[in-house]
């Protein structure tokens, strides 16, 4: 190797302003479009779905300035079809409430892995983003690596969305303490 | 090397831990557990891809990006470039990368932010580009401003930028910030001192490029971003043995 990594740094309170400047207060910044406000193109065939949810800090309590990445399969289990940015995007927590909202498909199982939305952390106050995976409580998952390493932890359902409702997801994500989220290093 | 090869691990001799006393606000937002390993399967291998119909003509000009017609920024001008690498040297074509910053003042334009200093009505402080082929990025911008932040002290951020790298896996996302060569904040800086190793931080650190410098118009900083590299063949090639 020749070059070594670069260090990462805490994304800050800030991380709004370049990431989604519309939702910073920065209307016409790119058109007022924020980048990764829509997962795939409309029409993308499969089960639409709902996925909501808060970050929690440790002491309980909501976190209000976190930027929050999806990544998921689409629903035959391809990643980006086609070189996209499909299957990708990208949330600031409500900076009232602490809460996210995201409407998406069911994604495929692949070879690897039982159906789920990799999810990726950033905020003031987190060094290094933080990788996690959200897997859906009525989906199998007994084949999948992570969960059948998690069986016996009591952890295990920090990684899995409950159903709620019709379409609806939640899926809340603890960075410290008894409702600590498994995080990945990948 | 294929676009199916793992990345190389995290250096975690170069990385900040997730609990660093001194940046507080770490304190409550740090995973005491260790992190859990996983393969690297398709999704880890690859990432979204962005198209050059994306990026606007003005967007990694943060001078004029959000500026009145005919009005600019204000602060003194400089040209940050340098190379988008992975860490066997190779460039990241195509990647997406985001900046933001405050304004020369020291102030975001931000909600949340009441530092004194005031908006300036021509200053957005975002900006985004694509590499090329080579890797190279640049942008154009005001040279930020230190700002005061609250961290039980007289704390200072040293002047800096902070990126937002898109590479050509999942496990290559990374934000970090840019800091100035020569500002005496760095070493005093909490969240800077996150990072054990000085060199790491020498790395963040971009240098004044006087080969790119206009006479009569800006100075330039020279900063390259290295992201994980994918492991040879041999390393990771299990199914015939290794
Ligand atoms: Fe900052």
């Amino acid at each position: 190797m020749s070059r070594p990594q670069s260090a990462s740094q805490t994304a800050g309170p800030y991380v709004h302003i370049g990431c989604t400047p519309s939702a910073a207060g920065l209307e016409n910044m790119y058109g007022g479009n924020d980048l990764g406000m829509d997962i795939f193109p409309l029409n993308t065939p499969g089960r639409k779905i709902v996925i909501s949810g808060q970050v929690f800090d440790g002491a309980g309590d909501p976190v209000f300035d976190a930027m929050l990445e999806f990544w998921q399969a689409d629903a035959t289990g391809r990643y980006g079809a086609n070189g996209s940015a499909g299957g990708w995007a990208r949330r600031a927590v409500d900076p009232e409430t602490g809460s996210y909202r995201l409407e998406t498909i069911l994604p495929a199982a692949t070879q690897d892995a039982a159906a789920h939305v990799k999810v990726w952390v950033v905020a003031r106050g987190i060094n290094l983003g933080l990788h996690t995976r959200m897997y859906f409580d009525d989906e199998p998952g007994e084949q999948d690596p992570l969960l059948l390493a998690m069986k016996q932890s009591s952890r295990r359902s920090t990684l899995i969305a409950k159903r709620s409702g019709d379409e609806g997801y939640i899926f809340d994500i603890h960075l410290q303490g008894d409702k600590e989220t498994v995080f990945l290093n990948v | 090397m294929s676009a199916r090869h793992p990345f190389n691990p995290q250096d975690m001799s170069l990385q900040p831990p997730a609990l660093t006393a001194d940046y507080r606000s770490s304190r409550l937002r740090a995973p005491s557990q260790k992190l859990f390993s996983l393969d690297q399967g398709p999704g880890e291998l690859t990432g979204p891809t962005f198209g050059h119909d994306l990026i606007g003509p003005n967007d990694n000009n943060l001078i004029l990006n959000y500026a009145a017609p005919g009005a600019a920024a204000i602060g003194e001008q400089i040209m940050v470039h340098g190379y988008l690498l992975d860490e066997n040297a190779r460039p990241v074509p195509q990647a997406l990368l985001e900046f933001w910053q405050a304004n020369a003042g020291g102030r975001y334009r931000h909600k949340k932010d009441g530092y004194l200093a005031p908006l300036d009505p021509n200053f957005g402080g975002c900006g985004r580009t694509l590499t090329d082929e080579q890797g190279y990025f640049s942008l154009c911008t005001v040279r930020p401003g230190p700002y005061p932040w609250p961290n039980g002290g007289n704390n200072w951020r040293p002047a800096h930028i902070h990126f937002s790298c898109f590479g050509q896996g999942w496990a290559q996302r990374l934000i970090t910030q840019m800091y100035f060569e020569g500002d005496p904040h760095i070493p005093l800086c909490p969240i800077v001192q996150t990072i054990a190793d000085q060199k790491a931080i020498d790395r963040l650190t971009a240098r004044l490029d006087m080969a790119h410098t206009v006479p009569m118009a800006f100075r330039a900083f020279r900063f390259d971003i290295v992201l994980r590299g994918r492991r040879s063949t041999l390393f990771e090639n299990k199914l015939e043995g290794n």
